[in-house]
């Protein structure tokens, strides 16, 4: 199958590990990924902090640049989320019905990552190895946006060699929230501490998620506090092999291939 | 545009924006062990007994379609609810705002020549200021639900629309007993049931020696000019039965069109509210019943502010709101924070969309950024309010902050073109002002950098890499 990535900014920028695993794990299955050069962000944030009209041209080059592909794919479930769920409303309220009904057909063949491969790809064995404890965090966006559900745990349950450990009170939100961790950053972090009290009593190495963004935060309450956890997302566990465990062929972003 | 509630009267308005109300609350430890204890109390027994009934999402669609359709013929509902209570001898009036409210109220006690009335908890005269403005008036108000007397004589605010004083456990509660009870047993001890029977010993008085009672409504239905209260503790039932005057004020939104819809809404809210199967007091009145109950009912109908809500298209759907307080209870916002940061008297999601929407968002900028949106708030609703829907839709019309504001345009404006986009994404990343693990970021960047660090910039974009391969 031939499926466009939508990288999504945050991954783009700061997370390319999580997108280049994307494309890896989608290639070994033998599908062809396609990179359309000219997106940049769906415009997610703009909405959440209030800002509409400016997120208008982000829904507008969006839509245009993924109407040619039958099936999109993000590593990211708010960005699928916002995709779905916010730009035909985006759309609308500037009156542009047009654009609202194409946003419409762009968002009914764009997936989160678990999505694409559980419900169109049809597998939860990728094929993956990953040998570590690893518990698994599923974010707002996915859970309740999204209602990914148990895929991405399906997919997690055939990786060979890897533990995987229930984490208490797993649907609490995290925290992260974009701009609710600037805004309100006390409050942001009580979550927070709570969420890694949680991560920690799990005595998983890694936590993961669908989500960058939620990894991010997390991730940099743990990084602080050394408690050696890392976090890692799903595509990069669901991208690693054994012979990439071996050490063998590393890539720039430092992940096994 | 309809008017808005009035500043300077009513508890709508914080004293300070959410963040720096929050912040306090969140130093206070035995605050948040409270809340959390609580919260997931009310949350397990609710979650349980909802899990009872097959045909939940039935239930709430049709609580939904009920309240879409109320909101879109309330005129006239509200025309036919006053033609149906005056029918049944009972007397309507119309208040605009808080001002206008508390105006009626207290002329009507005064005609009744009283200088005390006994109260049902109401979140509509807690609203407006009642009782501030019935004690200017001479009139001392008491409150008869177990919390919202505990809040009174703790000269406190409520913090929670079910539970208004959650953020209390039962030690603090025996303290404020001893202190402003009159006549309680200077031996008290902090068991429920020794706060609870010396709270009813004191009620007991005032239920008996007063004649005038002034109550909310859960529910009025247009059909039959019948009001609705429901309760757990029997106080309303006392204060709907006992006194020669009774005086209810409601919110315009409470209006259901028909008594057969009640069975809905009945079905929802104890499950929803207190994760009970049925509540213990359901009480209704239609007008006045010569020689039995209270023989003089006036119903205040309160618009401060709903009006302009209803204008919304997107917003409307707060007054849908049956004060449940579900979305409270799995806020993890709310959960740390409890109601006082909200500085209204609707805390929790629903508050952080209705309280702008009745003040003006300017008025209440910080509220709708209260919010995570986790989403938590909208499975838990009974009437399905898409309360992260409102939010976003109220953030849109909040004031900006000029700075946020021309980021903001900026960041649209190189979005919108993926070569300035490109540029800025190796500006990021080898910019040195960050420091290590971004700990060198200005405000309010900074607020990130106070307990997590930021992840190590990459050596190459995803483009990058992908332009490389
Ligand atoms: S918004 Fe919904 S959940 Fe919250 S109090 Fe109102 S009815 Fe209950």
């Amino acid at each position: 199958m031939r499926i466009a990535l939508f990288v999504t900014c945050l991954a783009d920028t700061l997370f390319p590990a999580a997108a280049t695993a994307t494309v890896r794990l989608l290639e070994r299955l033998g599908h062809e990924v396609v990179f359309p050069e000219d997106q940049t962000c769906c415009g997610q944030m703009h909405v959440n902090i209030g800002y509409p009209d400016e997120a208008l041209r982000l829904v507008r080059r969006h839509v245009r640049v993924f109407a040619p592909y039958d099936v999109v794919v993000a590593p990211s479930g708010s960005c699928v989320g916002s995709v779905r769920h916010q730009h035909a409303t985006v759309a609308r309220r500037a009156g542009d019905e047009r654009l609202a009904s194409r946003a419409e057909e762009v968002a009914a063949r764009t997936y989160e990552l678990s999505e694409l491969l559980v419900d169109v790809l049809g597998v939860t064995d990728v094929g993956a190895y990953y040998p570590h404890r690893v518990t698994y965090h599923p974010t707002c966006h996915s859970l309740r946006v999204l209602r990914v559900g148990d895929r991405p745990l399906r997919l997690l349950r055939e990786v060979r060699g890897l533990d995987l450990v229930e984490l208490p009170q797993a649907e609490q939100c995290c925290g992260f929230g974009g701009t609710f961790a600037l805004k309100n950053a006390d409050t942001s972090m009580a979550m927070l501490a709570d969420k890694m009290r949680n991560v920690l009593a799990t005595r998983a190495d890694v936590c993961t998620a669908g989500d960058a963004s939620c990894l991010m935060h997390i991730g940099g309450g743990l990084s602080r506090l050394r408690t050696g956890v890392r976090t890692v997302h799903l595509a990069e566990i669901l991208a690693s092999t054994e012979a990439g465990a071996r050490g063998v062929g590393r890539d720039v972003a430092g992940v096994a291939r | 545009m309809p008017a808005t509630a009035p500043p300077g009267v009513g508890h709508l308005r914080g004293d300070e924006p959410f963040p720096a109300a929050a912040r306090r609350a969140l130093g206070d430890a035995q605050l948040r062990r409270n809340l959390r204890h609580a919260t997931t109390t009310i949350r397990g027994k609710s979650g349980a007994v909802i899990d009872e009934v097959p045909d939940w999402p039935e239930l709430r669609a049709a609580a939904r379609a009920i309240k879409t359709d109320t909101m879109a013929r309330l005129p006239e509902l509200l025309v036919q609810l006053e033609a149906a209570v005056t029918e049944a001898g009972g007397t309507v009036h119309w208040a605009a705002d808080a001002v206008e409210a508390n105006r009626i109220v207290t002329e009507l006690v005064r005609v009744a020549g009283a200088d005390r009335v006994m109260k049902v908890k109401s979140m509509a005269t807690q609203e407006i200021g009642l009782n501030e403005a019935l004690e200017a008036a001479g009139i001392e108000p008491v409150e008869t639900d177990l919390a919202e007397l505990i809040v009174q004589l703790g000269r406190d605010r409520p913090s929670h629309i079910l539970v208004p004083a959650i953020h209390r456990n039962r030690a603090e509660i025996r303290e404020i007993f001893l202190r402003a009870m009159p006549g309680v047993d200077p031996g008290l001890t902090d068991e429920p049931a020794a706060l609870a029977a010396a709270a009813r010993r004191h009620l007991r008085e005032t239920f008996l020696s007063t004649r005038v009672a002034v109550s909310g409504a859960n529910f009025a239905v247009a059909e039959t000019g019948t009001l609705a209260v429901v309760e757990s503790e029997g106080n309303g039932r006392m204060c709907l039965t006992l006194p020669e005057t009774l005086i209810t004020v409601m919110g315009i939104e409470k209006v259901l069109p028909t008594w057969r819809d009640l069975e809905v809404f009945l079905q929802l809210l104890p499950r929803a509210s207190t994760g009970e199967r049925m509540n213990p007091y359901t009480s209704m009145w239609t007008g006045v019943t010569p020689g039995d109950g209270p023989q003089a009912f006036h119903l205040v109908l309160l618009d401060n502010g709903r009006s302009a809500v209803l204008a919304d298209e997107v917003g409307r759907q707060a007054l849908h709101c049956i004060r449940c307080s579900a979305c409270l209870n799995v806020c993890p916002v709310y959960e740390r924070t409890g109601g006082h940061a909200y500085g209204s008297v609707y805390p929790g999601p629903i508050g952080a969309v209705l309280s702008p929407q009745l003040t003006g968002v300017a008025d209440n900028a910080s509220l709708p950024y209260a919010s995570s949106l986790c989403g938590a708030c909208y499975d838990a609703c009974p009437v399905m309010i898409d309360i992260p829907s409102i939010l976003v839709h109220l953030r849109a019309e909040a004031p900006h902050p000029r700075a946020e504001a021309a980021a903001m345009a900026a960041a649209a404006y190189t979005m919108d073109h993926p070569a300035l986009y490109a540029a800025a994404q190796r500006a990021a990343r080898l910019s040195r002002l960050a420091g290590p693990r971004g700990r060198g970021l200005p405000p309010p960047l900074s607020g990130w950098t106070a307990g997590r660090d930021l992840p190590e910039p990459p050596p190459q974009t995803f483009r990058q890499w992908w332009a490389e391969r």
